[in-house]
């Protein structure tokens, strides 16, 4: 009798610990499960929002799902850089003010899967961007530089070509901390 | 010819505000809070060739005392968008979310719903570590051929910022030789993923962006 209520008993723990492991399943359900996100910011190239996007507009810009931006943005992008440089016929990739400020306006960055991946390297354009591309140099020769990139010569570099801190070749690549 | 163009610079420059960086502190709504990205990097793995690493990098212009505390925000989330079919909206997402001091990096996945809204893709492939704290050895989560890291590194970004607003403000007529690097000395919150190239599709050319969200 007393090894029935104990097999019994036992069966009944057994039981009770699989419901319990259940219970604790649910209550190790994933933090994030569930819950809603909402968009605060947002980028593609560098220094997009930053250079063509007026005030009144930089938080909707964020707002702005890429599909939607050269709708949306790209006058106003034509009239920001026709603003920047009056002088701006063409710049070094052939493109005229319509056609570079509408590639601009949609804030993606393009990369490619095969090959090299950089913002420009002198060779290649806008096919990635890494740690140690001089994007800014790249951005200000492709406003101000004219068809050749030798117009306004002491507006289309700024004369720093490198990060203060040597990166890795190796996961995660980027320096430690100061 | 140059005044009229410096002019125009002068004009822009107050019209636009304060001109800043890359993308850091680029909006009134995210300056200064910890959803603001400051720079997205899309490049081929240095280690591999069959890998893409992605970087989002958050809460710039931080000097190491404000690093040394510096956390990820758990309300926030970090989005790799990812379009392989050339129309502009993500086919794939990496997501990046803290709790508890733990990383957890989801997909490269297709996202339940696109656009601004949006869900942590609890089912997808999750890759975990701890966030690397500032001083500490970097530590690396990696599962099915993916890497992700998250914590303090210094600012890879470079430019002389300083000039850049004086040519603006019409102080200054270019920039200086040498230029004066006005984010050297700071640091980043970065987000690192790799990923392998077979995950994301066939495309030869991806649209990526990244995307902060926050939970409402």
């Amino acid at each position: 009798m007393k090894n029935i209520i104990r097999a019994g008993s036992l069966l009944f723990i057994a039981f009770s610990a699989s419901f319990l492991t259940s219970c604790d399943k649910d209550d190790d359900t994933n933090p994030f499960e569930g819950l809603t996100y909402q968009q605060e910011d947002q980028m593609g190239r560098p220094a997009i929002n930053t250079v063509f996007v007026a005030t009144a507009d930089k938080d909707d810009f964020n707002e702005t799902t890429p599909s939607a931006m050269s709708g949306k943005y790209a006058t106003k992008f034509q009239n920001q850089l026709m603003a920047l440089n009056a002088g701006y016929t063409t710049n070094a990739l052939g493109m005229d003010a319509a056609t570079f400020s509408g590639a601009l306006a949609t804030d993606v960055l393009n990369v490619a899967t095969s090959g090299t991946t950089t913002f420009f390297d002198g060779i290649n354009v806008l096919t990635g961007r890494t740690l140690a591309d001089d994007v800014i140099s790249t951005e200000l020769l492709l406003i101000f530089g004219g068809p050749d990139g030798s117009a306004n010569p002491n507006l289309t570099d700024d004369n720093v070509d490198a990060n203060d801190k040597a990166f890795s070749n190796t996961f995660p690549y980027l320096a430690s901390p100061h | 010819m140059k005044n009229l163009f410096l002019t125009a610079l002068a004009v822009i420059s107050a019209s636009i505000g304060i001109v800043l960086a890359a993308d850091h502190i680029d909006a009134p709504a995210v300056t200064s809070t910890s959803s603001d990205i400051t720079d997205f990097y899309a490049f081929q793995s240095p280690e591999s060739s069959s890998n893409m690493v992605f970087v989002v990098n958050t809460q710039g212009l931080m000097d190491p005392t404000a690093s040394a505390t510096a956390a990820f925000d758990e309300n926030v989330m970090i989005q790799v968008n990812i379009d392989n079919t050339g129309d502009f909206v993500e086919d794939l997402v990496i997501q990046a979310v803290v709790n508890d001091g733990k990383l957890s990096v989801y997909g490269p996945v297709k996202p339940t719903s696109t656009g601004l809204m949006g869900m942590v893709e609890t089912d997808a492939t999750v890759t975990t570590t701890d966030v690397t704290e500032y001083g500490k050895t970097a530590s690396i989560g990696s599962k099915n051929g993916i890497k992700v890291f998250a914590g303090p590194r210094d600012d890879p970004f470079f430019f002389d910022l300083v000039a850049f607003k004086s040519i603006l403000a019409g102080t200054a007529t270019g920039f200086s030789n040498p230029g004066a690097d006005t984010f050297a000395g700071t640091n980043v919150m970065s987000l690192v993923v790799e990923v392998p190239k077979s995950m994301l599709g066939s495309a030869a050319t991806l649209n990526t962006w990244a995307v902060t969200k926050r939970k409402i």
